[in-house]
């Protein structure tokens, strides 16, 4: 395993030395990771080896017990609850194998919905909505409920929400994991493809390979401790 | 794979000279590995004497004079009886990968380095293919897809053997 490293420059997100414990059981333990802008790093390992803890810690939602992780220069231990909230709100986006729709809004609500709470008005937040819709190959779902949608469509429409407010990092927590062969790639294809074009960073928490292979580079944590591949070869 | 097969398949929809077979070939199965002409030569030389394909026309020209090949009834219930027969499965029983790994438990190697190793190669190679796939029509998304799967198949014995590897250093020390 990899010490303590110095991110490469003109990283956009960066932790190091990060630990977090839940009761007994130490989820991270000293991982490193780094992130540049329009890159896309694959988090794999095997369940349980602490890769969706260091997700969570890199993403601002779970606080590491000690370790620093920096955006765009700034240490996040030293914001206030509120300042990372709207760093989430503004600056990141989240795509999770399930449930992240809400079901009684349309699709297109769906899609708007983080611009509408940054206070955009409705006929703006749905215009841009529906760009990103069209752009992930849902825009005809725009009047449909969740529970309307095939799975794959419903993955492709929470990826669209999750790009709707450019993010600069996109954090996707294994997000074809529900999904067939064919619609798993063809939302990694259409998520690379958006990220790449808007040039953000995507941190994508997998344990498939072949979800994997449209990363960049990938990242393998074990027992809470990360290897970065490309630099030990 | 089968060169005679593939060619004389390749002649069923019609007569072909050696090298627009070559073509056909390269342009449909040959991917990063395109026939040599001798091997076309040499494949219609044997199939020629085996009576399953007959030369259907000469030209003469500057060079070399061109056989134009047809397949024959005899050539077309060979290429029906390969298809019709399934391919033996690969065992796949000999790996240099798990012999490396038991050798490192044996000398007190870090195997996980190796596996960790291989995976990343693995995922190299992955990700040249997924690029090509995307790039690629529908032929090249199939034959792709054929190799990534295949790649696959060695990550998911890799994770595996990753997870189980204090238990194979024991049963592998103490024999």
């Amino acid at each position: 395993m990899t010490g303590p490293m110095t991110a490469p420059p003109g990283s956009l997100l960066v932790a190091s030395r990060l630990r977090k414990a839940y009761g007994p059981t130490n989820a991270l333990d000293g991982a490193e990771f780094s992130i540049h802008p329009g890159e896309v790093v694959a988090v794999m390992g095997p369940s349980g080896s602490g890769k969706s803890t260091l997700l969570h810690c890199l993403a601002g939602i779970v606080p590491p017990d000690s370790g620093s992780i920096t955006y765009n220069g700034r240490e996040m231990a030293g914001m206030s609850d509120a300042q990372r909230s709207q760093l989430r709100r503004t600056e990141f986006g989240f795509v999770f194998q399930f449930g992240q729709l809400v079901p009684e809004l349309t699709c297109v609500e769906n899609v708007a919905l983080p611009l509408r709470l940054n206070g955009s008005s409705r006929k703006e937040a749905e215009r841009t909505a529906l760009s990103w819709m069209e752009r992930l190959e849902v825009d005809d779902l725009r009047g449909k409920r969740p529970g309307e949608v095939s799975g794959g469509q419903g993955q492709r429409v929470a990826v669209a929400r999750a790009l709707v407010t450019g993010p600069r990092v996109l954090f996707a927590d294994e997000p074809t994991g529900a999904l067939d062969s064919l619609n798993g790639e063809r939302v990694m294809e259409l998520l690379t493809e958006a990220a790449r074009s808007t040039n953000a960073a995507v941190v994508l928490v997998t344990h498939e390979a072949r979800v994997a292979a449209y990363s960049d580079r990938e990242i393998v944590v074990r027992d809470g401790k990360s290897r970065d591949m490309e630099r030990v070869i | 794979m089968s060169i005679g097969h593939t060619l004389l398949g390749l002649l069923e929809s019609g007569p072909r000279h050696g090298y627009d077979l070559k073509r056909a070939f390269d342009e449909k199965f040959g991917q990063d590995r395109p026939l040599h002409y001798g091997q076309v030569y040499s494949t219609m030389s044997r199939l020629l004497k085996n009576g399953l394909v007959a030369v259907d026309g000469i030209e003469a020209g500057e060079g070399p004079e061109r056989k134009r090949y047809a397949i024959t009834d005899a050539g077309i219930t060979d290429v029906q009886q390969w298809l019709a027969t399934p391919e033996k499965p690969e065992p796949y029983l000999q790996s240099t990968l798990y012999i490396k790994v038991v050798l490192a438990l044996l000398t007190h190697r870090d195997a996980g380095d190796i596996l960790d190793t291989q995976r990343s190669e693995h995922l190299r190679m992955m990700r040249i293919l997924t690029d090509r796939k995307r790039k690629g029509d529908l032929a090249d998304q199939l034959i792709c897809d054929h190799a990534l799967f295949h790649l696959e198949a060695d990550l998911r014995w890799l994770e595996l053997t990753a997870a189980r590897l204090d238990k194979l250093a024991l049963a592998v020390t103490s024999r």
